[in-house]
């Protein structure tokens, strides 16, 4: 009755038959496109400095990436693995950010062999490893090379000749104050040359990455509007760095900062929207980020009003990277019908 | 109205619809086919054993085949004819499962017996559970549990609502809107049987907002209950994926959750599918097994689109053909929804009693199954399960081989409704990994 036909071939997957848009390139290329405005930023006030160590961490960081799969190629329970992910330029690119202009060439490069084979592939690479890379590697160099670490050119906009001063953070600059003087009193001294429209637009002393809240603030909405990130941490994080700030500025005004002052200053931004958001490294439930991020901001603080550092954003968010699975495990989501 | 926006399940996913194709075309009925294939086993339970053997002649709506336990249903010839052949043959599940295979003689003659009664509201309940387990009567939106378990309760289960499951919420699909809008005091009826039968006196048609049509016309439908002591509410439901699996449903509606492992029974509810009541309605009324039943036939590979009412046993092959034939070269043919529905591998396979849908994706237009990435912990799959457990991790469990650990994070919880796999940016198969998961801890529960 029917004629034999040519078997046809029909593809046969399980279900799921139609995924969602998303992918983990997408992801990463939409971090990368929030950081521009920062990165442009960062290149405007501290000019050619600014552009080769960005151009550097980041080139390193996927060469050394591009390096790891091809001396692991074939080796059991590698998936395929490609720099098309984006992962390691978002790793090189976030590392850039986090180092001071005029930081040497050599030392990024060691930075990004830091983040990318140590931190990153020796603990299972993308999805398994334990600490944020560009952070791990920034806090190395930072206890490798202080000095390199913490000389912070001052700015100088449209390619100005940056590297001629170099001056204090204002962190750094009421850290001495408080070590030397026990008071932050003189802090004016500080503070008085500091206006808000310059801590909004970057025209500060800092990383390359860290100096424009106002361009950070930019690129983090843009990363919540796209749903890339949820609000919960970055909140959660400068919420309670603002809220234990004005703590300590209430019970002592002489020996602490303004909130406002710690709000804008140092890496706050930067760590909140970009560093502490890191899928694999912070918490997957949105009640777990909260806490995460509400540890972050409490270290934060703690470290920079009785720590030795002045800063204290990347060992605060290294920290609660290491309590992640603590965490997760305790505040899973509520089940249905449990 | 009100009420029902404000209960809500948690997670879910907005899909694309993928509807327009059909949803505004009149159920057109499928010329009667050569031959139908009609498997033994239609339904969640023990298979039917065959009532008839190679060369016998049968008429439309003879019992052809039953189960022997409690937990199964009866199968019945869909056309008059001859059967020519019953051994096992390609079924939607992917496997070969026994099958009676009746080839027409062209007449379309009832078989003899085939009677109803007008007065089908005062059925014996007892009577009424005999006459839907011998009409063949199971779950038509996909899961197919045998319809007469359903309304044999425990009498520790004390019943408050019936719930009818008109949410329809996997995309293309539209047999169940269809038959709401050209069937809707028949499924009226069939639900006040079901009422009667459970001496429940509120029940719910639970419809996602995407139906008005079908909402305004149920609502116009219901009326004079009051003087029959019968509640009976059109609840409009979010248009949110998974709002038809049943445990999504009873929240949504009367903001009750079945506890892990329970039935929707433990919770005082009965969910029943919309064209289960219509199924109800034509046995008790007519006397007439459960033969035929709506299915959308659509998707990028069909010429023409279609909702076709259908008899069971029918081929994929026939059904496609009907609509016009493939439209360009066909790459996937799926039984039922893209998120649920089985992948297959040939057009022999009938429709069966839980078909809805038949989707074609022509070349291209099918999702390819390429390589997957490690997980990124992005939250995706956890932020949208309704069901609050952890996909993510029995990914990774899954791929160590860590079975009591999954098993201990609330695995079997898992209904499969696929937006893990669907939302996950690494591509990771997460529902074939929790299927794998699931099957060892089977086997391990075996040899226990």
């Amino acid at each position: 009755m029917e004629k034999d036909k040519e078997p046809m071939l029909f593809l046969l997957t399980p279900s799921p038959h139609i995924r969602a848009e998303e992918s983990v390139r997408g992801l990463m290329f939409s971090v990368i496109f929030a950081l521009v405005p920062t990165a442009l930023a960062g290149m405007y006030f501290f000019g050619v400095q600014a552009i080769s160590t960005i151009a550097v961490a980041t080139a390193s960081s996927m060469l050394f990436e591009s390096l790891y799969f091809r001396l692991t190629a074939g080796s059991a329970g590698r998936g395929p693995q490609s720099l098309g992910d984006g992962s390691a330029a978002v790793t090189g690119l976030l590392l850039g950010l986090n180092l001071p202009p005029g930081f040497p060439w050599w030392g990024t490069v060691i930075g990004s062999f830091v983040a990318i084979i140590l931190v990153k592939h020796l603990f299972g690479g993308l999805g398994y490893n334990i600490f944020n890379p560009a952070l791990a590697a920034r806090v190395f160099l930072l206890i490798s090379w202080p000095v390199q670490m913490t000389a912070f050119p001052k700015p100088s906009p449209m390619f100005g000749n940056v590297d001629a001063v170099t001056e204090a953070t204002p962190l750094t600059a009421v850290k001495m104050l408080l070590l030397s003087h026990g008071s932050v009193k003189p802090v004016d001294s500080v503070t008085s040359n500091l206006n808000l429209f310059d801590l909004l637009i970057g025209n500060r002393g800092g990383s390359i990455g860290e100096v424009s809240a106002l361009m950070l603030l930019l690129g983090g909405a843009y990363l919540i509007y796209r749903r890339t990130i949820s609000w919960h941490i970055p909140l959660s994080f400068i919420c309670t760095v603002g809220a234990f700030s004005s703590i300590f500025y209430l019970l002592d005004p002489a020996k602490a900062a303004s909130p406002v002052f710690h709000l804008l200053n140092g890496g706050l931004f930067l760590g909140a929207f970009f560093m502490a958001t890191d899928y694999v490294t912070s918490p997957i439930n949105k009640r777990g980020m909260l806490i995460f991020g509400a540890g972050c901001g409490f270290l934060t603080a703690i470290i920079r009003q009785y720590g030795s550092y002045p800063e204290g954003v990347s060992f605060a968010i290294l920290l609660m990277n290491m309590a992640m699975p603590l965490i997760d495990k305790y505040l899973s989501p509520r089940r249905f019908g449990g | 109205m009100s009420l029902f926006q404000k209960i809500a399940f948690r997670g879910g996913v907005h899909l694309p619809e993928e509807k327009d194709g059909t949803n505004g075309l009149p159920t057109q009925t499928c010329p009667l086919p050569g031959k139908v294939v009609i498997p033994l086993s239609q339904h969640t339970g023990a298979i039917c054993e065959p009532l008839v053997k190679s060369g016998d002649l049968v008429k439309k709506g003879q019992k052809i085949g039953e189960g022997k336990s409690f937990i199964t249903s009866t199968v019945h010839a869909s056309i008059s004819g001859k059967v020519v052949d019953i051994s096992p043959q390609p079924h939607p599940s992917g496997n070969n499962v026994p099958a009676i295979t009746i080839e027409s003689d062209g007449k379309d003659e009832w078989a003899d017996g085939i009677a109803g009664t007008g007065d089908y509201l005062y059925i014996d309940p007892e009577k009424l559970r005999a006459i839907v387990l011998n009409a063949g009567i199971v779950g038509l939106g996909g899961a197919q549990f045998p319809t007469h378990v359903k309304l044999s309760p425990p009498k520790d289960k004390k019943i408050e609502y019936v719930i009818l499951n008109g949410a329809e919420c996997e995309p293309f699909i539209t047999s169940d809107h269809r038959l709401m809008v050209e069937k809707p005091s028949e499924i009226i009826e069939g639900l006040k049987i079901i009422m009667k039968a459970l001496s429940v006196r509120k029940a719910f048609i639970g419809i996602e907002k995407n139906k008005p049509d079908a909402i305004s016309i149920l609502k116009s439908q219901i009326s004079n209950l009051k003087s029959q002591n019968m509640d009976i509410e059109v609840a409009p439901l979010d248009i949110k994926y998974p709002q038809g699996a049943e445990k999504q449903l009873i929240k949504s509606i009367v903001n009750r959750e079945i506890p892990s492992g329970g039935l929707p029974m433990d919770v005082g509810v009965v969910v029943n599918n919309v064209g289960t009541a219509h199924a109800i309605y034509n046995a008790a009324r007519h006397g007439r097994p459960l033969i035929e039943r709506v299915v959308t036939v659509t998707g990028s590979g069909v010429k023409e689109p279609k909702n076709l009412l259908a008899r069971i046993g029918t081929s994929l092959d026939f059904m496609i053909q009907n609509c016009g034939g493939f439209a360009g070269e066909p790459e996937k043919v799926i039984v039922g929804g893209p998120m649920m529905g089985t992948a297959q591998h040939t057009l022999k396979v009938p429709v069966i009693k839980g078909t809805s849908a038949i989707l074609v994706f022509s070349k291209g237009s099918a999702r390819a199954d390429s390589d997957y990435l490690a997980c990124i912990r992005c939250g995706r799959c956890i932020d949208s399960c309704p069901m609050g457990i952890t996909p993510n991790l029995y990914g990774i469990y899954y791929e160590r081989g860590m079975v009591d650990a999954a098993h201990s994070w609330n695995l079997m919880d898992c209904i499969e409704c696929g937006i893990c796999s669907y939302t996950c940016p690494a591509h990771r198969p997460l529902v074939q990994f929790i299927r794998g998961l699931k099957s060892e801890i089977h086997k391990k529960k075996k040899k226990a």
